[in-house]
């Protein structure tokens, strides 16, 4: 494989043709927040938080990290202003869905969004702390990230978790049918999951719920 | 039907076709198309059939469905030919006076032809003015079609460019035809149609597919929908002409599942074009083989994104995916495919008959050709359009449009469905091509417009697009899923009165971020109706905000409806037509409003005689006191009781 050099955020870096940005950038020791981003999945591009601005000539534009293959040449900026503004947007919408979550908690800390790092636990969200943070806390507790449901799908190839509905709507769901008989020997998704909610709706569907 | 093997294979059956056909004779065309299905073109079509055979007509005079016209407002449509006679408005009952008026004495029916504004009667279709004034170019041939009969395209010349285009020209010529004409992409962003041939042309895996977008999902926007519906074979012959210059031998359409008539069209025409050696194997002998698959969407907006929908045709949800390497590129199962829409697939046969030069002579400089515009919302001749690139609003709305209905004053119109924006009344005057509608915050898109008039509240629309596009989000990305939400409870608290200093700088803040983040189109785009409207209609929102009024009196939250005591007569029919029963009073008795009941229907506003003028409509001032109950009416001078 032929190696490029690109520039990232002033640091000339080496990489293999074929690989992204964010891989590239993360062996050279760069820390770009992502959630659904996975070394053994392929790219997913939907958490958004990896984006970066790049340079050609005079224009820059925003892309993926996690996605946009290395160019030779490229420059790249993870922090311009125009990534942290929008990551700490990006990140004020997930707390409000999931707040409690650590990755979530640990970005904003980074960011320094207020009224995210007082809360430790799930429980403690109801209220606690609406008041300070951007959007109204309504938690589903998902991130909707997908490593469990690609995890499920691409390493084990059980797809015994999957999405259902669209929009705000849109959740991730057990097949019970099949996660029945595969899951109990597995739950290795439990450890991928941000949130830790996936363990949770495991448990509604371990067992036939009396109707 | 022997295949035809050549092109004068073609050009004879073109000419027996052709010699059946008596120019003179009578023939009665009813539009068939969508709309005017729904106002019963059906019943109408086979009342003519009844009652020619009941006169003995049956062979003077043929019938034909065609396909939209386009006039939808007054389907339905019906035209006699060879005169062009044309009638409005048809119903079954019109018929037999049609059928003895018209066919049998020669005579005009006058009741049923277009009246112009100063009482003048018009009787040809095409001196209309909502014709006349346009340049019906792709969408023309549709009225003359019975888009279930492969010989009525043939009649009119159809098959001639992809004849042409086989025989003598190289799919290098083809290109560059295409690439001269500058067919900009007419589905949405614009993309220069022979570019995106050339990247799948060049890009070097096989097989190459050619696709037809035919998603179309913008409310108010059908189009694409008609002219699939109404001239399918058009669709097929670019397509064609398309898949022989790229290199492809297999190609999609990809219809919605909500467009039965199109599909059904659709199927017959893709039927008679392989009986014809039109489509498949060795068509018309050149040794080209090309064929189409027709794949039915399952009803979501997010589709019609290039990248969703190859990932829908690929037999998986139809999810948009990230990738930086342009479908053009790398597609349909990781395969170079090219997707274009149904009007810019139906515009290539046009500019392989009449060449570049005559295409580029049509439209600005930088947008090229006519478009096919629906025209709908607060207009009085609500239908489908096509006009030239760079023709301005006023045109569109006031001269083939006839204005606004009721005397109204316009107010914007939204150009490019959920993506688009409003343009306002200020910009008017401003052409209408790719660039300009751009420039002016809002886009081209497949080519919806719909027009506002001043009763239209420009926080309610916003509203009204992103709870749209709230529902056809996917949701895979953050931005788009979570951002149109937030942007949505927003509008929704500013609507009902509830909206704080700020709202709108956060509105500005998330739509930056919804536009810059997200991962298609549909994300990209959809902040556009907010960022638009707020940037001309920045007021409005103001006043929502600060005043607590909607200056468009639309909003229920922020109106309400009162009887003035001074003009109610007690004629009590805003009483007997409340649904909630929240007007109390009495003959004689001043008519009261319970404010705590009133649903703010609007009923008693609506009904309220005009010459009594009663009933008010306020926002953002201090209701007036109610008067005590039992208040005796006021009479004028000369009134009985009084």
């Amino acid at each position: 494989m032929a190696e490029v050099t690109l520039t990232i955020d002033g640091r000339e870096v080496k990489a293999e043709e074929g690989t992204t940005i964010l891989e590239a950038a993360q062996s050279a020791g760069f820390d770009i927040p992502n959630l659904c981003y996975h070394p053994m999945l392929a790219p997913y591009g939907a958490c958004r938080l990896c984006m970066v601005e790049i340079e050609r000539g005079k224009r820059t534009r925003l892309v993926s990290s996690c996605v946009y293959p290395v160019e030779d040449g490229l420059t790249v900026y993870t922090e311009s202003d125009r990534v942290v503004k929008g990551r700490k947007m990006l990140l004020e919408f997930l707390w409000a869905r999931a707040p409690g979550c650590k990755a979530i908690r640990d970005y904003g800390t980074r960011y320094g969004i207020s009224g995210m790092e007082s809360i430790r636990e799930f429980g403690e969200a109801y209220g606690a702390a609406a008041s300070k943070t951007k959007f109204e806390i309504e938690p589903t507790f998902c991130v909707l990230c997908g490593l469990c449901v690609r995890y499920c799908a691409e390493i084990k190839k059980k797809n015994a978790i999957g999405f259902i509905g669209r929009g705000t709507e849109r959740e991730v769901m057990f097949f019970p049918e099949i996660a029945r008989e595969e899951c109990p020997q597995c739950e290795e998704c439990f450890s991928v999951c941000p949130t830790g909610l996936v363990r949770l709706m495991f448990d509604l569907v371990k067992e036939p719920q009396s109707p | 039907m022997p295949k035809l093997n050549s092109a004068s294979d073609l050009e004879n059956l073109r000419q027996e076709v052709v010699s059946k056909r008596d120019p003179n004779k009578l023939c009665v065309t009813i539009c068939s198309g969508t709309g005017c299905r729904a106002y019963g073109s059906e019943q109408v079509a086979e009342t003519f059939a009844e009652e020619l055979s009941k006169n003995g007509l049956k062979d003077k005079v043929d019938i034909r469905r065609t396909g939209c016209h386009g006039f939808c407002e007054r389907g339905t449509l019906v035209v006699i030919f060879p005169e062009e006679i044309c009638y409005l408005k048809v119903k079954p009952d019109d018929v037999p006076e049609i059928v003895s008026t018209t066919l049998q004495e020669g005579k005009v029916v006058d009741r049923l032809l277009y009246e112009k504004s100063d009482g003048e009667k018009v009787v040809h279709e095409s001196e209309i003015p909502f014709y006349s004034n346009q340049n019906r170019t792709v969408f023309g041939n549709n009225r003359f079609i019975d888009p279930k009969k492969i010989d009525d395209y043939l009649a009119l010349g159809g098959y001639k460019a992809i004849s042409k285009a086989l025989f003598d020209l190289s799919p290098e010529q083809v290109m560059d035809e295409v690439k001269a004409a500058n067919l900009r992409g007419r589905g949405g962003g614009g993309f220069p149609a022979g570019i995106k041939w050339e990247t799948t042309r060049d890009a070097p895996d096989e097989p190459k597919y050619v696709i037809v977008n035919a998603d179309e999902g913008d409310p108010g926007a059908y189009m694409d929908r008609s002219l699939l519906e109404g001239n399918p074979h058009s669709v097929l012959e670019g397509l064609t002409i398309g898949a022989y210059a790229i290199g492809s031998h297999q190609g999609f359409i990809y219809v919605r599942q909500e467009y039965p008539l199109a599909v059904e069209n659709l199927n017959i025409a893709i039927e008679q074009a392989r009986e014809h050696g039109l489509l498949g194997e060795n068509i018309l002998g050149s040794g080209f083989n090309f064929d189409v698959t027709v794949h039915r969407g399952a009803g979501a907006f997010v589709s019609g994104e290039s990248s969703a929908l190859m990932t829908a045709i690929e037999g998986k949800v139809g999810e948009p995916r990230p990738k930086y390497i342009r479908t053009a590129t790398s597609g349909i199962w990781d395969k170079p495919s090219d997707l274009n829409n149904v009007e810019t697939w139906a515009t290539v046969p046009l500019i392989i008959n009449k060449g570049a030069d005559w295409f580029t002579g049509i439209g600005t400089d930088r947008s090229k050709g006519t478009k096919i515009f629906s025209l709908v919302g607060k207009v009085n001749n609500t239908g489908l359009v096509e006009v030239p690139m760079g023709t301005t609003i006023r045109e569109i709305i006031y001269n083939i449009g006839g204005g606004i209905p009721g005397g109204k004053k316009f107010k914007a119109v939204q150009t490019g469905g959920p993506s688009g924006g409003v343009i306002p009344e200020s910009l008017i005057d401003l052409p209408v091509d790719y660039d300009e509608l751009a420039r002016a915050g809002s886009m081209m898109g497949s080519g919806g417009m719909i027009v506002m008039d001043e009763d239209t509240c420009m926080v309610d629309i916003a509203r009204y697009y992103l709870n749209f596009l709230a529902g056809e989000s996917c949701g895979k990305c953050v931005p788009c899923r979570e951002g149109i939400y937030q942007m949505l409870k927003i509008l929704n608290r500013i609507c009902d009165g509830e909206g704080q200093d700020g709202d709108i700088e956060l509105l500005e803040e998330i739509g930056e971020v919804v536009r810059d983040f997200s991962l298609c189109a549909l994300g990209a785009t959809a902040p556009n109706p907010v960022l638009s409207t707020i940037s001309y209609f920045r007021d409005e929102y103001e006043a929502h905000i600060k005043e607590k009024r909607c200056p468009a009196g639309v909003c229920k939250s922020l109106i309400s409806y009162y009887i003035d005591p001074d003009k109610c007569q007690a004629c009590m029919i805003c009483l007997r037509n409340c649904p909630v029963g929240a007007i109390s009073g009495d003959k004689n008795v001043i008519h009261v409003i319970d404010q705590d009941k009133c649903t703010k229907c609007g009923t008693c506003f609506e009904v309220c005689p005009s010459r009594f003028g009663a009933v008010k409509k306020i926002s953002g001032e201090e209701l007036p006191e109610a008067v005590p109950a039992g208040t005796p009416v006021k009479r004028e001078k000369g009134g009985k009781n009084g």
